[in-house]
């Protein structure tokens, strides 16, 4: 169920992103979409009664010799997390470039209306 | 010695996080970072030719397969990696004199190189993750390097671009993302194995819709073809062979070709879809591109016809293979490995001829400054040199005999027959009359004819754009010559048994 | 661009000391507590840009300039890669291989300490090194934005 939400907001990024004309308006509806895979990603890791997979002092005097075996029967998958530390700095580089050709154009243009830059036909 | 894998892509990435240093020291220190450039790609050109044929599989930091990630380099990505490498190396060299129009230079290097650390990571990886990060770091180099001159239309271009590619990039990593919940794990041949054994559900379908989707769109395949006409001509000449020559072809067919044959395995649906996708391809490519007046644009839609040749090829090969099923005898099995073969075929000739072509419309343009047909003629006297590279390009492909391209698609023709399917042997024979008549427009208007008056001092270009063109026309020449059987079966014939080996040839890497 | 009033530059100019050093607190210990290389730099270029937006931007330029961090970013970039080569020099040919803990720190008396780990501290410091350089550049780079040159071209 919560990931059907999640590809609700996936498409509603793609809708953003397609039929809006301000650039940064689309720039925005990308960032959405990211939003919304990153989300799923998370939280398909994710075990109902789970814990946060980091090990402690405590952990280890409490479980005996036992640390790995306890750390699998409770934790959530830290997998997708690292994944998404990776996607999400992928993100940023991406954006950075976005908003900089946006004030590019607009330096040049004098709008953000894609309807009104469009020299290039055919 | 065999060389370890991660050396292929810590040559550029290294060399290009070296060159700003170099290039805050003022004039010497620009051309000392040109220089390193320069001998970054003719290295990795020299280590690509040396290891084809090999098949290793490296884990990075001696992590076991299903934990770590592994590079693997095998018949397909040992072709690929010619393929980049020598088109990488012509651009760079090209690059030195056509990029002094520009300012910035050691920023436009840094990023070149970027791309081709991604390009080589994209066709070593071993692991899902690794190609989308990869994939991420060429698309991203790729796109500001579109825009580099920062005028208006490079602006605009880069901005589509822009736009349609990332949404691509998340189409492929929420495949990725349904992909790791369907069968734990991230490595392609554990996920192989896994879907063998389960089988496909609605997850693992859609997945498999969705990358055909996001690689499609970086391949430029018709319906997701928008950005392309508007990149390719809008970006500096060496860049546009970049990504006309390699970037689609890595990130779109390579990638789409190693998730649909060796992880997912083919099915008689997928294999009509890349058919589809390839025929609509060529035509609607080939119909555009006569129409162009703007000659880098019409070669930006020839690429777009010429990608649909290579996907119809290996559409039709995996065609054959789902189609018998279970019982497949060798005969079926020649029919396949022979349209597989035209298809990867066309991907290297292609790969060679049209970054000649665009190398060659970017002499033309610095010496002329115009990219209009209709304002340029006569130039044959006065550009001897560039004339003849670019002849030899437009003979190749469209396909006269004894340049490479006729070979390549001589080879579909007689694939399609053989199989049956005489309708698409006639498309694409027709699409290769359509491909004459764009490829004569181009020389009687820009070389022949009168030179009109604006053009009277155009000189031939300098030296060092000469040597590229001068490599890569040999290149067209001897590339027939692949062929022949001994050549064939070290470099052609072990990436097509990757292909026809499909998901067991994944497995047999787990053992 | 110009600073900010009074008490936005006394009180940055005192918070922004404890925010660097959160930053290097969470990039050093990136291999025991949640964080590490990519998390600490964004901290410790936060730092940065709360002094560029509390004084302006040319005061911070003079802070860290442009040259100096374009530098500093290619540096951390070197490192990490040295520590990568060094696994293939020192290890018998594996990249990225944790050299330093499978020689020095093998054995379970060393778990949970500051030094333990292997090469995963090094790693996460240059990182945290060039993503702080390389956010401040951005960051540095897009305030260069004049909106009186783009009026200028529409007349």
């Amino acid at each position: 169920m919560a990931y059907a939400l999640c590809f609700l907001l996936f498409m509603i990024g793609l809708y953003c992103a397609a039929v809006k004309k301000n650039m940064v308006k689309i720039v925005i509806g990308i960032m959405i979409m990211e939003y919304a895979v990153n989300l799923f990603l998370i939280m398909l890791g994710y075990r109902s009664g789970g814990q946060a997979p980091i090990v402690g002092r405590g952990d280890i005097a409490g479980a005996g010799g036992k640390v790995l075996d306890s750390f699998i029967n409770t934790s959530v998958d830290p997998l997708p997390q690292a994944l998404v530390l990776t996607t999400i700095v992928i993100s940023l580089g991406s954006l950075a470039l976005m908003i900089s050709i946006c004030i590019r154009t607009y330096e040049k243009y004098g709008t953000f209306d894609i309807t009104e830059i469009r020299r290039l036909k055919g | 010695m065999s060389i370890p894998l991660p050396v292929f892509v810590a040559i550029p990435l290294v060399t290009a996080f070296l060159l700003p240093i170099f290039g805050s020291f003022g004039k010497k220190g620009k051309a000392a970072a040109t220089l390193l450039a320069n001998l970054a790609t003719v290295g990795l050109l020299v280590i690509c030719v040396g290891s084809v044929g090999q098949s290793r599989v490296y884990e990075v930091g001696r992590w076991p397969i299903p934990l770590g990630i592994n590079l693997v380099l095998d018949g397909l990505s040992s072709l690929m990696l010619l393929a980049v490498s020598i088109v990488a190396a012509a651009a760079m060299l090209f690059g030195v004199k056509y990029m002094e129009q520009y300012t910035a230079k050691p920023k436009y290097l840094s990023l070149f190189l970027l791309m081709l650390a991604g390009l080589v990571g994209v066709t070593l990886s071993g692991d899902i993750f690794n190609l989308f990060v990869f994939l991420e770091i060429a698309s991203i180099a790729s796109y500001a390097l579109v825009g580099f001159g920062c005028g208006h239309e490079e602006l605009e271009a880069s901005f589509k671009y822009m736009v349609l590619g990332s949404i691509g990039s998340l189409f492929v990593l929420f495949g990725i993302a349904l992909v790791y919940g369907n069968t734990g794990s991230l490595n392609m041949a554990y996920i192989a194995k896994a879907i063998a054994g389960t089988g496909m559900n609605v997850g693992l379908g859609f997945a498999l819709a969705l990358f055909i989707a996001g690689f499609g769109l970086k391949a430029a395949l018709v319906p997701f073809h928008a950005w392309l006409p508007d990149a390719h001509p809008s970006a500096p000449a060496p860049i546009s062979a970049m990504l006309s020559g390699v970037l689609i072809k890595v990130l779109g067919i390579y990638a789409l070709a190693r998730i649909v044959f060796n992880v997912f395995g083919i099915t008689t649906a997928v294999g009509w879809i890349l058919v589809v996708l390839g025929l609509l391809s060529m035509v609607v490519g080939a119909f555009m591109a006569i129409g162009q007046w703007d000659l880098k644009r019409l070669l930006a839609y020839s690429s777009i016809s010429q990608i649909g040749y290579v996907v119809l090829g290996i559409g039709l090969g995996g065609l054959i293979i789902a189609q018998a099923g279970d019982r497949l005898d060798p005969q079926h099995l020649t029919w396949a490995s022979l349209a597989i073969l035209g298809g990867l075929f066309h991907l290297i000739n292609h790969a060679v001829y049209k970054s000649l072509l665009f190398l060659t419309s970017g002499s033309v343009q610095m010496a002329t400054g115009t990219r209009q047909l209709k304002e340029m003629g006569g130039l044959a006297e006065r550009m001897p040199v560039t004339r003849a590279a670019c002849t030899v390009a437009s003979a190749s492909i469209v396909g006269i005999p004894p340049f490479s391209g006729f070979w390549s698609k001589l080879i579909l023709v007689i694939a399609a027959v053989q199989a049956g399917f005489y309708w698409i042997a006639a498309i694409i024979v027709f699409v290769s009359l359509c491909t004459l008549i764009m490829y004569l427009k181009v020389q009687r208007y820009v070389f022949l004819g009168e030179l009109p008056e604006k053009l009277q001092q155009v000189k031939e270009s300098p030296c060092s754009m000469l040597v590229p063109l001068v490599f890569l026309a040999c290149l067209c020449v001897l590339m027939g010559l692949l062929l022949v059987p001994s050549m064939k079966d070290n470099i052609l014939a072990p990436a097509v048994k990757v292909l026809t080996d499909g998901v067991t040839y994944s497995m047999s890497l787990i053992n | 661009m110009h600073g900010m009033t009074v008490i936005v530059k006394t009180i940055s100019s005192w918070v922004k000391l404890l925010i660097f050093l959160f930053g290097i607190y969470i990039v050093i210990f990136g291999h025991l507590t949640p964080g590490g290389g990519f998390a600490g730099g964004v901290i410790l270029a936060a730092s940065y840009i709360l002094l560029m937006l509390a004084f302006g931007r040319e005061f911070a330029e003079e802070n860290l300039s442009l040259g100096w961090a374009s530098k500093l970013d290619c540096a951390g970039a070197l490192l990490f890669a040295a520590i990568a080569l060094c696994g293939l020099f020192y290890g018998g040919g594996y990249f990225f291989w944790n050299f330093i803990q499978h020689r020095y720190l093998a054995g379970p008396g060393h778990a949970l300490k500051l030094v333990s780990a292997g090469t995963i501290p090094l790693a996460n410091i240059a990182i945290g090194l060039k993503v702080m350089a390389s956010l401040f550049l951005v960051t540095l780079v897009l305030s260069t934005f004049r909106p009186d040159r783009s009026a200028k071209e529409k007349e």
